[in-house]
This record gives C-alpha cells, sequence and structure tokens, in this order.
C-alpha cells in the first residue's frame, strides 16, 4: 500500500506492505543506511529512531504505524550544516570503534536529553538499557553523552 | 657444486614487505597532490587506516590530508594473509613504513637531479622539495607512473625517533565523522542499481540434511525471485529485503531436515574425556629449594561467540563466468583461495573487495557469506545479491571461540617461591579461516549437492600460538613443563577469538599465581614481581599498580574487593596488567578497571588506548556473563536474550596508563587485554568474599555455589 512519511522533516511516499518494518523502508527504500540492523527483534538498539520524538527500534515497528509521525533518523540531526552537539562529542571523544552501534546509541540519547536536558549517570546509562556496544566502546560513550549535554546546556 | 649465497636469498624486508616487494603495491605518488595507500591490512573498527595514514604521512613528509587509502581488493592490493592477531602495525604497518621511505627517497633523487644539487642540500615540507640554494619542486611533479614500478631495495632507513611529527600522536580516526552522521559506512549498506536481497536457510543443527521443500510455497511470495537448492545448502533471493525474510520464514516452517547432531554436556569437561594430540611446549628443569606446599587447580571456560552486532554481510555478482564480491572479509586472498574451489572457476576469475563490516573480534561469519552470496548470485546471472544473515543465524552458525580447561600444579618452597610449575590445558583448535590446508572453510560449502569437506582444524604455531597462546608463563620459574591436548574433533564449529587461548591460557595462570600468593601469604603485586625479570612487564605492573592505589596485602569487605592480572600477549606483543574493582549485589559488577599497558612505540597513542580501553570492557563481558547454550543437537542461542552481554548499565568506567616506549619496535595491541582482565576480575571476586570462581562465566550462582 502507499504510505506517507514524514522524514527528518520531509513528506515521503513509499510502497510497502503494512507490516514491513519501518528499518527496510528507511534504508532501502529511502536509502537512508545511517539506521541499521542489528537483530530484528529489537534487542540490540542499533536501528534506534525517533517517532514523535520518542527512541524505536525500527526493526520492529511496523511501517504503517509510524504514517503521518514525525520520524528522525541520524541523518536528520545536523542542523544547518551544523552536526548536532551529540554527533560533535562523539567526534571529540573519539567514541566509536567499529561504529555500527553509534547511530542508534546517538538517537536513544537523543530521545533522553530532548526530554530532561540535564539527565544523570544513571538516566544516561538507563536510558541505553535497549542499546548494546560490542567493542567495549562504552566508557567513551558516556563520556561523549555527558559532554553533549554540557554543550546542550550551555 | 657450490652455490652463491648472497644473490640466491633475497634481503629480509620488514613486515609484509618481505613477500610484496614491488614498491606500486604499497603506494602511488599522484600528480593531483594527494598519495593513494593500498593497505592489505583492514579496518576491522580498531582504527588502523588511521594509524596507517599517520605512517605514510610520517615518512613521505606530507600533510594527513593528502593520504588517500584504497579499499583492500584481490585486484590490486598486496597479499597480507589476514588482518589478525594484533600484526597490523608489526606487518603492514612497518612495511608501509619502509616503502614510503624507499619512495621519498626516489623523489628526492629526482629533485637533486632536477635542481642540480645534492641531496644533502634537500629538505621536504608537506610534498614540496626545496633546495638551500633556493629552487623547489613538489613530488606531484616529479611523479611519475614508473616512478615506483620496482622492488624495495632495504637500503634506505626510515626517520629517524626524533624527528617524528605525526607518529605518536592521537590523530582522529578518519571513518568516525561518517559513522557518527549516519553515511554509508559498511558492507551492509551498499547499495548497487539492480541490486537483489537473499537470505540462506540454514539447517536446524550442525550436520543436517534438507530431505524436502515445496519450493513452490515459497515461489509463490510475492517478490520471490529464485530459490537455490544445492544439496541442503539453501537460499531464497527476492526483489525486496522483507520479502527475502518473509521467504526465509516460510521455508524454514515447511522444510524437513534430518538431524545427526550429537553435542556434548554442557560443561567443558568433556574435553577431558576426548582424544587428544598432546604435545609438551615448554619443559625446564633446573635447582628449586625443596617444595613444601603443593596446590592444584582447574580453570574452565565455555563456548564463547563473537557475537558481532551486525550480522555478517556481503554483496555478489556473477556475470561472464567471474564473480565480483564485497565483503568485510579479514582475509581476502584466502577467501579467495577457498572460494575458487567451492565455484570451480580459477582465482583470477573472482575479485573481492574489502568493505568494513561491523566489528568481528577475530573470525566471524564475514568469509562464509560472502560464499553465500556468491552461490546465491550464481542463480541470477548479471544482478548484484545482498545477504546479510540474520541474528539467528549469526548465533547459530558463527565459529565459536573453544571451550576450553586448564589445570595448574605448583609446589611452593619455604621462601614462598614457585619451584614447580605445570599446565596441562585442552581446548579445540583456534584457526579454521580459511585457506587451511586442506579442505575448505567456508560453511556453505559443506552443505552443497557435491560437499567440499572442511579442512582439518589446528592451532597457529608457536611462539604465537592458538589454543597454547600464552600457555607459557612470561615468569621464571626454575621448574615447569606446559602440556597442550588438542582434542581436533569439535561437536561445534571454533575458531580465532580475540586473544584465542590466551584469554583461558592467563586467567588459569593469573589466578593461580594469586592462589599461590595467598598460599604464601604474599601479596599479589609484590608475589608477581618476586618472579619476574623482564623489566618491562614489571613496569606495567607497577604503573597500573600505582595509578589504581594498589595498597599491598588489603583485603575486600565481603562484598567490594580487587585483583590484579597480567601478560604479554603471545609472550611477544603488548605487556598489559589490569586491577580491577569488583562489587557483589544481585549480580557481580565491575565498577572500576585500570589498565598498564607497553605496546612499544605507540603510532597513535589514543588508538592503543581505544584498544585496550574495549578489551577490558568486552573480557569483562565474557567473563562475566557469556556462555554459548545447546542441547544436544542444536545452539540454543540464538539472540541477545539468549545470549546476553554487556550493557550500558553494568559497564565499567576504565582507565589506561600508556607506557609510550618511541625508541622500541612497535607491538599489537588489540588483543592484550583480554585475558589479563579475565583474571583480575577473578582475583578481585577472591579478594572481595573469600571465594575462588574458576569457571567462566562467574554468574550469581557459581558465586552462591561457591560461598555454599
Amino acid at each position: 500500500m502507499a504510505i506517507t512519511l514524514i522524514i527528518n522533516g520531509a513528506e515521503h511516499g513509499v510502497t510497502a506492505e503494512t507490516e514491513t518494518p519501518l528499518l527496510y523502508v528507511l534504508r532501502n527504500e529511502l536509502k537512508l543506511k545511517g539506521t541499521r540492523f542489528g537483530c530484528g527483534r529489537g534487542q540490540c538498539g542499533a536501528c534506534t529512531v525517533l517517532v514523535d520524538g520518542k527512541a524505536v527500534q525500527s526493526c520492529d515497528f511496523p511501517v504503517s504505524a509510524a504514517a503521518g509521525k514525525s520520524i528522525t533518523t541520524i541523518e536528520g540531526i545536523a542542523t544547518d550544516g551544523r552536526l548536532h552537539p551529540l554527533q560533535q562529542a562523539f567526534i571529540a571523544e573519539q567514541a566509536a570503534q567499529c561504529g555500527y552501534c553509534v547511530s542508534g546509541i546517538i538517537m536513544a540519547a537523543k530521545a533522553l536529553l530532548d526530554a530532561k536536558p540535564r539527565a544523570s549517570e544513571c538516566e544516561i546509562r538507563a536510558a541505553l538499557k535497549g542499546n548494546l556496544c560490542r567493542c567495549g566502546t562504552h566508557h567513551r560513550i558516556l563520556r561523549a553523552i555527558r559532554r553533549a549535554a554540557e554543550e546542550m546546556n550551555r | 657444486m657450490s652455490q652463491r649465497s648472497d644473490s640466491a636469498q633475497p634481503r629480509q624486508l620488514p613486515g609484509s614487505l618481505n613477500t610484496n616487494r614491488r614498491l606500486d603495491r604499497w603506494l602511488k605518488i599522484d600528480r593531483d597532490g594527494t598519495v593513494t595507500v593500498f593497505p592489505g591490512k583492514v579496518e576491522i573498527g580498531q582504527g588502523i587506516l588511521t594509524a596507517l595514514a599517520q605512517i605514510a604521512a610520517e615518512e613521505l613528509d606530507v600533510a594527513l590530508e593528502r593520504i588517500r587509502l584504497a579499499p583492500a581488493a584481490t585486484s590490486y592490493s598486496p597479499d597480507e594473509g589476514v588482518t589478525s592477531g594484533s600484526r597490523s602495525i608489526q606487518e603492514g604497518g612497518m612495511a608501509l613504513r619502509q616503502a614510503a621511505a624507499e619512495a621519498r627517497d626516489l623523489l628526492l633523487q629526482r629533485a637533486a637531479a632536477r635542481l642540480d644539487v645534492s641531496l644533502e642540500q634537500l629538505t621536504v615540507a608537506d610534498g614540496q622539495v626545496t633546495a638551500r640554494s633556493g629552487g623547489s619542486v613538489t613530488y606531484w611533479e616529479l611523479t611519475s607512473d614508473d616512478l615506483l614500478a620496482r622492488d624495495a631495495t632495504g637500503d634506505v632507513a626510515p626517520k629517524p625517533l626524533a624527528q617524528h611529527a605525526v607518529i605518536g600522536t592521537s590523530v582522529p580516526r578518519r571513518d568516525i565523522p561518517a559513522k557518527v552522521t549516519g553515511a554509508p559506512s559498511y558492507v551492509h549498506d551498499l547499495d548497487l542499481p539492480d541490486m537483489l536481497h537473499g537470505r540462506i536457510v540454514r539447517p536446524p543443527s550442525p550436520g543436517a540434511q534438507l530431505t524436502a521443500l515445496d519450493e513452490a510455497q515459497v515461489r509463490e511470495i510475492p517478490g520471490v525471485v529464485a530459490v537455490v537448492r544445492d544439496g541442503s545448502f539453501l537460499g531464497v533471493i527476492a526483489e525486496r529485503e522483507e520479502q527475502a525474510i518473509r521467504a526465509l520464514n516460510r521455508c524454514q516452517r515447511i522444510a524437513q531436515w534430518r538431524e545427526t547432531a550429537a553435542l556434548p554436556e554442557p560443561d567443558p569437561r568433556y574435553l577431558l574425556r576426548a582424544d587428544a594430540n598432546s604435545e609438551v611446549i615448554s619443559e625446564k628443569s633446573g635447582d628449586a629449594e625443596r617444595a613444601t606446599t603443593t596446590l592444584e587447580a582447574e580453570y574452565a571456560r565455555p563456548f564463547v561467540a563473537h557475537a558481532s552486532l551486525g550480522p555478517s554481510c556481503a554483496v555478489a555478482r556473477f556475470s561472464d563466468g567471474r564473480y565480483t564480491v564485497w565483503t568485510h572479509s579479514q582475509s581476502i586472498y584466502p577467501l579467495r583461495h577457498d572460494m575458487s574451489k567451492v565455484l570451480g572457476v580459477a582465482q583470477e576469475h573472482i575479485v573481492i573487495t574489502h568493505v568494513e563490516g561491523a566489528g568481528c573480534y577475530g573470525h566471524n561469519g564475514a568469509d562464509d557469506v560472502a560464499l553465500d552470496a556468491a552461490l546465491l548470485a550464481r542463480g541470477v546471472p548479471g544482478r548484484p545479491v545482498r545477504v546479510q544473515w540474520m541474528r539467528e543465524d549469526e548465533f547459530g552458525w558463527e565459529p565459536f571461540g573453544s571451550a576450553m580447561v586448564v589445570r595448574m600444579s605448583a609446589q611452593l618452597d619455604g621462601e614462598g617461591r614457585i619451584a614447580n610449575w605445570t599446565h596441562d590445558l585442552w581446548s579445540h583448535g583456534h584457526s579454521t579461516r580459511p585457506a587451511g590446508k586442506d579442505g575448505v572453510n567456508l560453511l556453505g560449502a559443506w552443505y552443497l549437492e557435491r560437499p567440499v569437506a572442511a579442512a582439518t582444524p589446528g592451532n597457529p604455531a608457536l611462539p604465537a600460538g592458538g589454543s597454547h597462546r600464552n600457555a607459557i608463563p612470561l615468569y621464571d620459574f626454575p621448574n615447569q613443563r606446559i602440556t597442550n591436548h588438542l582434542v581436533l574433533k569439535a561437536p561445534l564449529r571454533t575458531s580465532a577469538l580475540r586473544s584465542l587461548g590466551g584469554h583461558v591460557n592467563v586467567f588459569a595462570i593469573e589466578s593461580f599465581m594469586d592462589e599461590l600468593a595467598a598460599t604464601a601469604r604474599a601479596d599479589p603485586v609484590e608475589f608477581r614481581l618476586r618472579h619476574l625479570k623482564d623489566a618491562r612487564a614489571r613496569a606495567v605492573i607497577e604503573a597500573v599498580a600505582a595509578k589504581a592505589g594498589w595498597r599491598r596485602g588489603e583485603k575486600g569487605d565481603g562484598a567490594r574487593g580487587r585483583g590484579i592480572g597480567f601478560a604479554r600477549y603471545k609472550n611477544l606483543g603488548c605487556y598489559v596488567a589490569v586491577i580491577a574493582d569488583v562489587e557483589m549485589g544481585r549480580e557481580i559488577a565491575v565498577r572500576r578497571a585500570w589498565a598498564a599497558v607497553d605496546a612499544g612505540l605507540a603510532i597513535n597513542p589514543d588508538g592503543v588506548i581505544n584498544q585496550i580501553e574495549g578489551g577490558m570492557i568486552q573480557s569483562v563481558s565474557w567473563t562475566l556473563k557469556e556462555r554459548v547454550q545447546y542441547d544436544r543437537e542444536r545452539v540454543v542461542s540464538r539472540n541477545w536474550e539468549d545470549y546476553p552481554i554487556l550493557t550500558f548499565e553494568e559497564a565499567p568506567e576504565v582507565e589506561v596508563v600508556l607506557i609510550n616506549r618511541p625508541d622500541q619496535p612497535p607491538l599489537g595491541t588489540g588483543e592484550g587485554a583480554q585475558g589479563p582482565t579475565a583474571a583480575a576480575v577473578a582475583n578481585a571476586i577472591y579478594n572481595a568474599m573469600g571465594v575462588r570462581l574458576r569457571d567462566m562465566p562467574f554468574t550469581r550462582d557459581r558465586v552462591l555455589a561457591a560461598l555454599a
């Protein structure tokens, strides 16, 4: 069926079966490759995007449920050519090894900091409950999120 | 007849340059003001490409921004075997350093001729060669297509240490900006015109045979282009990815299999009863004081998964009898070797290009999925097919890090020194990468109508070793005997997992050192130093003790405690000592960990630190939580719920002290933290609660059982 999606502020018409996970529509129809497949069961967070500001695992989120809602992906968080403070902080802290988990983690962190700009260390860790990192970059990632939070609160 | 030895034996050149001697295999000076480097080693998230760019920029005296890195490909890259074993700097980096130094020398010779001055008159800054008398010319003007069309000589010395300006600095990683902005970065993100999507229908258990499948029920699914069946190898191809997954799911529901697997009990001690090739790998007898106390202990680890976050993926195209493959394999040439045997085409008719994947931590499904994609592509000539394993495939079919058992025995003399030391280890082989000595090490090949058998499993040879990696202690014991019991027949597929046997051997040695220290009523740090002459080894132990504020003889409080572990990776790589602080709550938590590392010359200090930090956290995960679960037939760990790993809520704070030794050769770093961290955690638990855990993972149940 034809579905209209609002992605990173722009409307896109796509054709897909209603139960198709949003992830495949983003990656294959709209060529937004920054959202990644990790498990297909909402367990690892590599596919995290924002739907109406809330972090959602797009691998088990049907595209029909996203119709008409505002979807934000990693490609849509820089503004006017300026990287988002989270992206800047991840670069500044060199907070990646393989980086496969990173876009999902940035999106989960953005959902948290947008709702709670002064989130505590505990809250940051809890907000990343649904995100896995296999390289062991946790410590740098947490440092980058704290740095971004400080920057955003300035 | 006498032989002229001088010309018969070509001169030994640094690293992989020795086997890839042409300079233009390594780099090219371009007229547009850039330098293209052709590494044979590949990026696996360890930051190697940034370090290689630094080496090239340094030796050539050009700005880092001028260095471009060509993806590794069998059509032009030097054959550097496998990107593994923490050898990329030592092999690829040192080769590139020499090649770049020789390229610079050739450019300077041309400049001297052009400017009509002697070499000594010349200086270089960012590719601009200037004569003291005033004239100048750039590399980009001096270069020509044949400049590097020659073998390296080994006659040019790389830059002296004192002149290093780029090597030794923490240059930011080149790949991170793309990764944090969501730009296509992985083979998973390749999107070629007319590309189809494939999925493989794996059997329910190892060795199972496909007995029946009603293909019509699969073909009727909208979008399905082909069902590829060859013996018990089964795959589906569809226009859209979700359609391929739907076809996969239907196949899984309707396909019938005959299962034959007979998996062992979950306890790794089944290894002790299996047929093994036993070999004494180190034996030493010397004078010792009369031993007064004997101690014995047994340590074990179950099968552990690489568990890449991104399931293995490849894209392949078959046309005009030739295959083009994009892969995140760590070994493009060995992969091509094995693929050519299975596909029945000459190696020259397969072009394999590396594209980065998710971190692999050793030999995972990367090579297998490349063959899978080629086998599917053969069914739809002309159209590229992208195959990604599902999460369940990755857990079910990747080669695991082998289960292992280690038995230790030692005697202390009256002075509290170790007089005798024996170490017996049981394990399956730790290397079943492609291009084994026989057979084919690609999963799909074993299930074809005319199957190609797997290669005989084995181990990398000592001194690096496989299951016996790090089994020979670095400590100075007057008497020792180390025996490797290699169990060749493995019930589950095993291969290289970061540090191979080093994780378990170091865990056992360093746990046992702690047990002996306790028996000798000695402080664990002091006890280690008592047995250690190597000055660099002592230095990392002392540095981490200072950093963590280690207090001699300090006891834990019943819930919290700290422990130390040490090793020199492979006994020839980096030196790492780790201290961990643990706390027992509902589960054991590692709150903080410190490491000191000496990797010789650090090309990129932050890169070394990042690898050690990541290694520590990953090792904490393996050690506290990880165990591949299986029943008598099937692997039952199939997703992250069945195979939990360390979460953000559980991750420790980590801190690394880097002892940089620019005057010493660089030493491999990527795997150095795995063993020492495991031991530090075990020793911290003992320090905290007085219980000794010898079986990984250290779950709550095991702690409670030990306390009971």
